[in-house]
């Protein structure tokens, strides 16, 4: 990639003027500027930009990770590498809801793993996999820190009880018919809340009172010295 | 047993609908702590932190105050909040999370103001989709309240604090990772030396990391001073602690007890908290501090909950949590699960942790699955000794981070005291418990 490439690879500087990015779409894009404004580097917004982008398209799109490399100012295949890595970000569509059901060790002592074998039957998907309405991805998870209701299940995230094949199969049929719709966001909306300030405290501003304090702090270590 | 009041420091509040709240929080001495920190010297407030001895909750236990003192002088320092919880069986920061946000925002805004930091960032896991929601309205509503952002309470004393949500990955609990997780990076730890936070941490500049419950005490005990939170606990283990119970035991839950005046017994037994066993069980073994913890026996009940104690008996509080296991628990396959977890997710960095916690894996799934030789249980013993050399306690370090010598913990502790339950796999061919 040559310099004049209109994705650049420096760090500090962010997107330069010259990148437009194509995909995301208008108010996510102002989300996405707001957020990269909140770190002294851009690069620190990658992971936030990916959960909007997957908020926006319901996966994370080759697209959108152009967009985002050029928005932060990396290659795109340095957003690749780096949301490969990370379990919640899903590099193929998805269905609408992500049911993750943890099977680690609280959960596997409280049956975990014939309530995913129930799962397996009654959505007739493997783990991984989704259903041929396309409504539903089943995934076998990590612990999902909710350990004291076990078998722990998230949907898109969001804790659901779900501990018994019986209110599994209720939940599922929630799912089907929409009843859950407002509780549970599609699959890829995460923070729903947004900020309501940016960076409220100048960053010259916290440079001349650090400075200040600094002195300050050295001033009563003098007078402590000379006291004792 | 508990019969005694339990003092509440960290889970004051969680028990009101409406806790996460500014209006609960400020009705119950909400940003009090704050404003009085504000009118002490910073090092008057680090000082306060200091004589309390409040040990990180986040698993090394490390002091916090002495960690604070630490920090390199640079005219940029940051302050991050660890709330990453992946640690399997570990709950307790998700209560406070999503019960709590304020108190965890001024826990950091009054250690920015001992720190003098630039900046705090405070990283949650992306799976606390509730938890992140609830923390962003918190900090809303805080720098409308004027206990965040610009002149807090016109003070002179400013900064900033930012929620990054993670996306799944439990190596992003290990500082460092955390940290390049922050920077838009893969989550992989750095070498320390020379990375050590508080001397090279986040953009290379000066960074304290402290976990979510660690900080959660900071308000309280700038309220009620350090020598009141020391006066509680024993010896260096001071304060309270939140215990996250699970497993084979009637109530799982949080639940928040002064350090060292109670035993797992306690905790496990006593109706108020974890209720006991299902009836006509008996407990097999437990795990006293995480999955990275060797695991505990019956014996080992009466012990109490205290950093030192647990420590000295070859085990350690770590993140907090206890896994109960019972009669009926199938121990090659509780250790297998553990393994599991390890190698999925192993960053893949060192050797030793990438390729031997797949083998360990490969050989106890072949042992469950009623496949095992005789030969597998030196095999697994040696495998583990490969990844953590002598097999002692705290294990010796082959690779970058803890994550890798924590894997044989739950091997050997299971070989070494139920060595008939793995033979009985392998001779009959399944588990003989279920
Ligand atoms: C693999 C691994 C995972 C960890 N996960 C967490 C975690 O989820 N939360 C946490 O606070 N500390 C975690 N830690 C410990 C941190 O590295 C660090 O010690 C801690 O955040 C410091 O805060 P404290 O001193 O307040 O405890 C983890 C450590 C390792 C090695
Ligand atoms: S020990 Fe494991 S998790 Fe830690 S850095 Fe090495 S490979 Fe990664
Ligand atoms: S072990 Fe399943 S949620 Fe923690």
């Amino acid at each position: 990639m040559s310099a004049s490439s209109p994705v650049s690879l420096t760090r500090r500087s962010g997107a330069p003027a010259s990148f437009t990015p194509t995909h995301l779409h208008p108010e996510v894009l102002d989300r996405a500027r707001k957020l990269i404004a909140l770190y002294p580097e851009p690069r620190s917004a990658l992971i936030p930009l990916c959960h909007l982008a997957q908020g926006q398209d319901g996966w994370l799109t080759p697209e959108a990770m152009i967009d985002i490399a050029g928005l932060v100012g990396v290659t795109p295949s340095e957003v690749l590498g780096t949301a490969s890595f990370y379990d919640m970000f899903h590099l193929e569509p998805v269905g609408k809801y992500v049911v993750s059901l943890c099977t680690n060790i609280a959960c596997l002592l409280r049956g975990a793993l014939e309530l995913l074998e129930h799962a397996e039957d009654s959505l007739g998907v493997k783990s991984g996999g989704t259903t041929e309405d396309q409504l539903i991805t089943l995934e076998e998870a990590e612990c999902l820190a909710g350990c004291d209701r076990a078998p722990c299940v998230q949907v898109n995230s969001r804790y659901v009880e779900a501990t018994t094949p019986e209110t599994f199969d209720h939940l599922v049929a929630d799912l089907r018919a929409g009843r859950r719709s407002a509780e549970i966001p599609a699959h890829g909306t995460l923070i729903r809340v947004q900020r309501t300030v940016g960076l409220a405290a100048d960053r010259d501003e916290i440079a001349r009172q650090r400075a200040a304090m600094a002195e300050a702090e050295a001033r009563r270590a003098a007078t402590d010295g000379t006291a004792s | 047993m508990t019969t005694m009041a339990v003092p509440r420091i960290v889970s004051a509040r969680v028990h009101h609908d409406d806790s996460h709240t500014l209006d609960r929080y400020l009705a119950t001495r909400g940003y009090e702590g704050l404003k009085k920190a504000l009118a002490m010297t910073p090092e008057a407030v680090a000082r306060e932190v200091d004589e309390a001895n409040l040990l990180g909750r986040g698993g090394a236990g490390f002091p916090a105050g002495r960690k604070w003192s630490m920090m390199r002088k640079n005219p940029t320092t940051y302050l991050v909040i660890n709330g990453d919880e992946s640690e399997p069986a570990t709950f307790k920061d998700h209560l406070l999370v999503e019960n709590d946000p304020h108190q965890i925002i001024e826990g950091a805004v009054i250690a920015a103001y001992a720190l003098q930091v630039s900046q705090i960032f405070i990283y949650l896991r992306g799976e606390f989709a509730l938890g992140l929601e609830r923390l962003q309205s918190a900090l809303n509503e805080a720098y409308a309240y004027g206990a965040v952002g610009h002149d807090i309470f016109s003070s002179g004393f400013s900064i900033d604090v930012v929620v990054h949500p993670g996306a799944g990955a439990y190596v992003c609990g290990e500082e460092t990772a955390l940290l390049e997780s922050l920077e838009g990076k893969r989550g992989f730890p750095r070498i320390k030396p020379p990375n050590f936070p508080a001397a090279v941490g986040i953009y290379g500049e000066p960074t304290i990391v402290n976990n979510v419950e660690t900080l959660s005490n900071v308000p309280w005990i700038i309220l009620n001073g350090g020598a009141a939170f020391a006066a509680l606990g024993e010896g260096s283990s001071t304060g309270t602690r939140l215990f996250a119970l699970a497993g084979r035991v009637r109530n799982p839950g949080v639940y928040e007890l002064e350090m060292v005046k109670n035993t797992f017994s306690d905790l496990i037994n006593d109706p108020a908290l974890g209720g006991g066993l299902f009836p006509g069980r008996e407990l097999k073994a437990f795990i006293p501090g995480g999955v990275s913890a060797p695991w505990f026996f019956p014996e080992h009940l009466d012990l109490p909950l205290g950093q030192e104690q647990v420590d000295a008996a070859g085990s350690m509080l770590g993140s907090g949590s206890v896994v109960v296991m019972d009669d009926q628990t199938c121990v090659v396959r509780a250790s297998w699960r553990i393994t599991r977890f390890f190698h999925r997710e192993s960053c893949g960095q060192c050797t030793p942790c990438r390729e031997g916690s797949g083998w360990l894996e490969k050989i106890l799934e072949r042992i469950e699955i009623g496949q095992g030789r005789r030969e597998d249980l030196d095999l697994l013993l040696d495998a583990c000794d490969n990844i953590s050399p002598g097999l002692t306690w705290p294990p010796q370090q082959t690779t970058i981070c803890v994550l890798g010598p924590s894997i044989p913990s739950s091997i050997t502790s299971a070989i070494s005291r139920f060595r008939d339950d793995f033979l009985a796999h392998i001779t009959l061919g399944r588990c003989p418990h279920v």
